[in-house]
C-alpha cells in the first residue's frame, strides 16, 4: 500500500513535469541535438543541480544520511556504452524511455512504438545475456562512486563548479537559439 | 487573434529554468522519501519479464536475466511500477488541462518522414537495450545518479549527449 501511494503521487508528479516542460514532444526532445533548442540540457542540469545542492544542505543538517542513498556503482564502460546506446535510440526515435511514456499519454502513436520498441530490446537484451553480460560490469572504477571522493574533494566544491556549468550552459544555449530558427513551442508544427 | 481561437490554442510549455527547478523539487522529494531516485526502465524491463512469463514461461524462469524476476510470479509487484503509472497519469493530466492532447505520428519532420514507425522503433529497441547495460536509462541513471554525484551518473551522460549529437547529425529532414 505504501509503495503504491509513493510511487503514484512522485512518478505522478514526474510525469506532471515531464509534460509541463515539453518533454512529451519528439521534435522539442531531439532539438537539443540539433543545438536549435536547449531546453532539454537546461531542464536536465538545472534539475541535478538543484536536487544534488538540497541534497547536500539537508546532509549537512543531519536530515538525511548520506548511506541511505542509492549510489549506482562505478561500471563505468558500461554505464558509457549504454549511455551511448541510449543516447542513440534518442537522437532516431525521438525518445527516451520516460519521456515516451509522456508523448504516448498525450497521443503520440510513434511514442507507443517506442515503448514496443523498448521490450524488444529488452528482449533481445535478455536472449543474449550470456554471451554479454560481462558488458554489464564493463570498467569498473573500484576506488569510489562519486565524483567528490574519485577526485578527493569536497561536495561543496563539485556543487559550486556545477552551479557555475549551469549558468553557463543557460548562457551558451539561449545564444545558440536565437542564432538558429527558434525554439519548438507547443503550437510548433 | 480573438480570445475564441486563442483559446483553443495548446498552451505555451513552461520555461526551462521554472521545469529544470520543477523537476529537481521531484528528485529531491524522491530521494528523502525513499532512498532513490525516479526511473523508467526498471519498469519495461518487469514488464518484458511478465509477458515473457505469460508467453513463454519456461524460456523467460530458465533466462538467466529475467528468469530472477518471475520466480515468485509477481515482476510487477514493485515501487518502479507504480511510478511510472504515475508518470502515465500525471502526464495525462497535464497535456489534458494544457489541451496538447492530440492523436498523431509525431517527429516524422526530422526523424525519417513516412519511415517515422521504423525510426521509432528502432530508436526503442536501442534504448531498451542500452539501459539494459547500463543498468538504468536517462531518469535512472542520468538524473538520479547525476544528482548524488555518482561517476556512473556523469558517465552515462557523456556517453548518452557525445553519441546522441553524433547520430542526430546523420538523420535526415523528411517529408
Amino acid at each position: 500500500m505504501e509503495i503504491t501511494i509513493s510511487g503514484l503521487i512522485l512518478g505522478g508528479m514526474f510525469g506532471f513535469v515531464l509534460e509541463r516542460a515539453g518533454f512529451g514532444n519528439p521534435n522539442k526532445l531531439t532539438a537539443q541535438f540539433r543545438l536549435t533548442d536547449w531546453s532539454v540540457f537546461k531542464v536536465m542540469f538545472t534539475a541535478i543541480v538543484f536536487a544534488a545542492v538540497v541534497l547536500m544542505i539537508l546532509e549537512r543538517l543531519g536530515v538525511i544520511a548520506p548511506q541511505n542513498l542509492f549510489i549506482p556503482p562505478a561500471f563505468l564502460g558500461a554505464a558509457a556504452l549504454g549511455g551511448a546506446l541510449v543516447g542513440a535510440g534518442f537522437a532516431i526515435g525521438g525518445y527516451c524511455p520516460g519521456t515516451s511514456v509522456v508523448g504516448m499519454m498525450s497521443g503520440r502513436i510513434d511514442a507507443a512504438i517506442f515503448l514496443i520498441g523498448l521490450i524488444l530490446g529488452t528482449v533481445i537484451f535478455a536472449g543474449i545475456y550470456p554471451s554479454i553480460e560481462t558488458l554489464t560490469t564493463l570498467g569498473e572504477f573500484g576506488k569510489a562512486d562519486t565524483l567528490p571522493e574519485a577526485l578527493n574533494i569536497s561536495d561543496l566544491t563539485i556543487n559550486v563548479v556545477m552551479v557555475i556549468a549551469a549558468v553557463g550552459v543557460f548562457f551558451l544555449g539561449s545564444w545558440m537559439e536565437k542564432k538558429s530558427k527558434g525554439l519548438v513551442t507547443s503550437q510548433s508544427k | 487573434m480573438n480570445r475564441e481561437s486563442k483559446k483553443l490554442q495548446p498552451a505555451p510549455y513552461w520555461n526551462p529554468l521554472l521545469a529544470g527547478i520543477s523537476l529537481g523539487a521531484v528528485l529531491l522529494i524522491t530521494f528523502v522519501t525513499t532512498g532513490h531516485g525516479l526511473g523508467a526502465t526498471g519498469l519495461t524491463t518487469r514488464l518484458t519479464a511478465w509477458l515473457g512469463m505469460n508467453v513463454a514461461p519456461v524460456a523467460t524462469s530458465t533466462n538467466e536475466y529475467l528468469g530472477g524476476m518471475v520466480e515468485d510470479g509477481k515482476p510487477l509487484n514493485a515501487w518502479i511500477t507504480w511510478q511510472v503509472i504515475g508518470v502515465a497519469a500525471g502526464a495525462l493530466i497535464s497535456a489534458y488541462f494544457a489541451r496538447r492532447i492530440q492523436f498523431k505520428m509525431d517527429g516524422g519532420k526530422f526523424l525519417g518522414g513516412s519511415k517515422r514507425p521504423i525510426t521509432a522503433l528502432l530508436g526503442g529497441v536501442l534504448a531498451g537495450f542500452g539501459a539494459r547495460i547500463a543498468a538504468g536509462c536517462t531518469s535512472g541513471l542520468g538524473l538520479s545518479g547525476g544528482a548524488v554525484l555518482s561517476l556512473a551518473g556523469f558517465t552515462f551522460l557523456g556517453g548518452f549527449f557525445a553519441v546522441g549529437l553524433l547520430t542526430s547529425h546523420l538523420m535526415k529532414e523528411g517529408k
